[in-house]
């Protein structure tokens, strides 16, 4: 059994939101739970499909494989599975198996007493693909303007779409999500330096304490978050970054559907310049 | 079912300000009176201040003011010294470098002299600013990772505004000042190079951008959720190991079948952050000097997807030897 020195006193049963203690138990250091059957079943499933797809498909090339969804003009309806069918199956797989990590995170969290944190925080991750792959393309009526899954073709994908509304960096949604991105690695950078910094000083010195911390902080910027106050705020930015990602692609298509650099009209012809 | 997720803080009880580790000889006097702002409490600490300027800091305090100004008259010069204009239109300002006619060679102020000297004083404040990162550090007998981070995103900016433009021998290669300006430049670059899509550092320097957003929701949310435990002490729990500790690793041992420590994940988070702006930079570094065109790169290597043919085929109009 791969357990830590300290694991088993808190392998401890309960915490389950479904069926009790039926699948109460581990393999390795996995936890399982039903979201965990049910997690490996749409997994297997998906991963499946996606092997299918890429059998059927002309390349085993791995940058090169793609499963694209339906063509626009299937609309909403089931497609064929050689003609984005599969594709359809592997989104509901990916939601499935997404949704059960996330349960099974709540589930492991009830176990150690934990807060819900993670699992809501995975949750808004879900939402930006859900926004991506099902709202999008609903909203605008049609698979096909969900984005295909292949690690060069989603590239172009981004890349098509983009260039569709003339200069994708002029949408605002995208400005404050890029913005919200790299102010989250810097945010996570400053944080991780910093705790190191303490932990490893300069030679010959003892540990620092977060007393140091926030006099380094304070001495370099004016001020310190905080050891708590740090962790809250890197949440913060990191799941306002992908609500703004998913704005910035929600908004394109279904609600605006013009060269993002034209949308800065409205601001260029307010009244109060006059 | 509702908990408390400690998510802001509750109550705040006010105690005296903390003036900060004692300063070694030498050094000066840290400035300001440091006060409490209570909205700030709901997040984090509530004090503000005192903040140490020093000679470095001062020095690149004024030299970035400096060119923070130099970009600002510019700009208001070129709406012929509107200020209305000048808010109106300052998403799409902009202090340009010299034209291309210019190589490397040192142009008008007019012509982008004014470029130059605002890029080279903005440099100046950030190297000094780096310095002032390093010495902090040192002062208060600490490491000195937090320098060596943020000399990752100099590297970055030094590439785009000045090693590309040397290796490419023209100015008019780095970014200009400005909003909108600067993602001019980017889309320009991405485009005129063959989609940067296709640039592999730059896909690796996005892998480690959104991964540090997930390193980050990862990492605030499991402290967050331990903090019941005192987890957010992280140093206490680095050097002696308690139960926020154990439970945050095996949160995700049982998660996903392995778990960082403590102190580890700050190095996980250090370097996913650090490598962001390294291999972009190597990237952009690379960008018309070594490598002219991305996509041409990513098909002679095989990594361009094919699609089927759902447009009747249209010969290109350049090919076609027209006058």
């Amino acid at each position: 059994m791969a357990m830590l020195s300290f694991e088993r006193k808190y392998r401890i049963r309960g915490g389950t939101l479904v069926t009790g203690d039926l699948f109460d138990f581990w393999i390795g250091p996995f936890y399982v739970g039903f979201f965990g059957i049910s997690g490996a079943f749409f997994t297997v499933l998906g991963t499946v499909m996606i092997l299918y797809g890429a059998a059927i498909g002309p390349t085993w090339n791995l940058w090169q494989i793609s499963i694209a969804p339906p063509d626009v003009s299937y609309g909403l309806r089931f497609a064929p599975i050689r003609e984005g069918g599969l594709w359809q199956i592997i989104t509901v797989c990916a939601l499935g198996s997404f949704v059960s990590w996330a349960l099974r995170e709540v589930e492991i969290c009830r176990k150690l007493g934990m807060g819900y944190h993670v699992p809501v925080a995975f949750g808004f991750a879900i939402g930006a693909y859900f926004t991506l792959e099902v709202v999008r393309p609903v909203l605008m009526g049609a698979w096909g303007h969900a984005f295909p899954y292949g690690i060069y073709s989603h590239l172009d994908w981004v890349s098509n779409v983009a260039y569709q509304y003339l200069h994708f960096h002029y949408n605002p949604w995208h400005c404050i999500a890029a913005s919200l991105f790299f102010a989250t690695t810097l945010a996570l950078s400053l944080h991780g330096a910093l705790v190191l910094s303490a932990t490893n000083p300069k030679r010959g010195e003892e540990v620092k304490t977060p007393e140091h911390e926030d006099t380094f902080f304070r001495d370099f910027i004016g001020y310190s978050v905080g050891t708590l106050g740090i962790h809250r705020l890197g949440l913060f930015l990191a799941l306002s970054s992908v609500v703004f990602a998913g704005l910035c692609i929600v908004v394109s298509g279904p609600f605006w559907t013009r060269s993002w650099p034209e949308w800065w009209g409205w601001w260029l012809n307010m009244p109060i310049w006059r | 079912m509702a908990e408390y997720q400690n998510l802001f803080t509750q109550v705040q009880p006010t105690g005296p300000v903390s003036e900060g580790v004692p300063l070694p000889k030498g050094d000066w006097e840290r400035t300001g009176v440091p006060f409490f702002l209570h909205l700030l409490g709901r997040l984090g600490n509530a004090q503000i201040g005192p903040v140490y300027l020093g000679g470095l800091g001062v020095a690149s305090l004024i030299a970035g003011t400096l060119s923070f100004n130099i970009i600002g008259f510019n700009m208001l010069a070129s709406v012929d010294w509107n200020p209305i204009q000048m808010v109106r239109q300052i998403f799409w300002l902009a202090l340009d470098p010299p034209a291309p006619s210019y190589g490397l060679h040192l142009p008008p102020l007019g012509d982008g002299g004014w470029w130059m000297l605002a890029g080279f004083l903005l440099t100046i404040s950030l190297l000094l600013w780096w310095a002032r990162t390093y010495r902090r550090a040192r002062q208060l007998g600490m490491g000195t990772h937090v320098a060596w981070a943020f000399a990752a995103a100099i590297w970055l900016f030094l590439v785009c505004g000045f090693f590309r433009p040397v290796l490419m021998g023209s100015w008019a290669e780095a970014v200009p000042f400005g909003i909108f300006p600067h993602l001019d430049w980017v889309a320009a670059l991405s485009l005129r190079h063959g989609n940067f899509f296709y640039n592999p550092f730059h896909a690796l320097s996005i892998v480690f951008l959104y991964g540090s957003v997930l390193l980050f929701a990862m990492h605030g949310a499991t402290i967050l959720a331990v903090t019941r435990f005192g987890g957010e002490r992280e140093i206490e729990q680095i050097v002696d190991r308690g139960t926020a500790s154990e439970r945050a690793a095996l949160f995700w041992r049982w998660t996903m079948g392995f778990n960082a420590t403590m102190e580890s994940i700050h190095r996980w988070a250090w370097w996913f952050a650090v490598l962001c702006p390294l291999v972009g930079g190597l990237g952009v570094l690379l960008t018309g000097t070594v490598v002219d065109n991305w996509y041409l790169w990513s098909m002679k290597h095989g990594v361009v997807p094919s699609y089927p043919e759902v447009y009747p085929v249209v010969v290109d109009p350049a090919l076609m030897g027209g006058k």
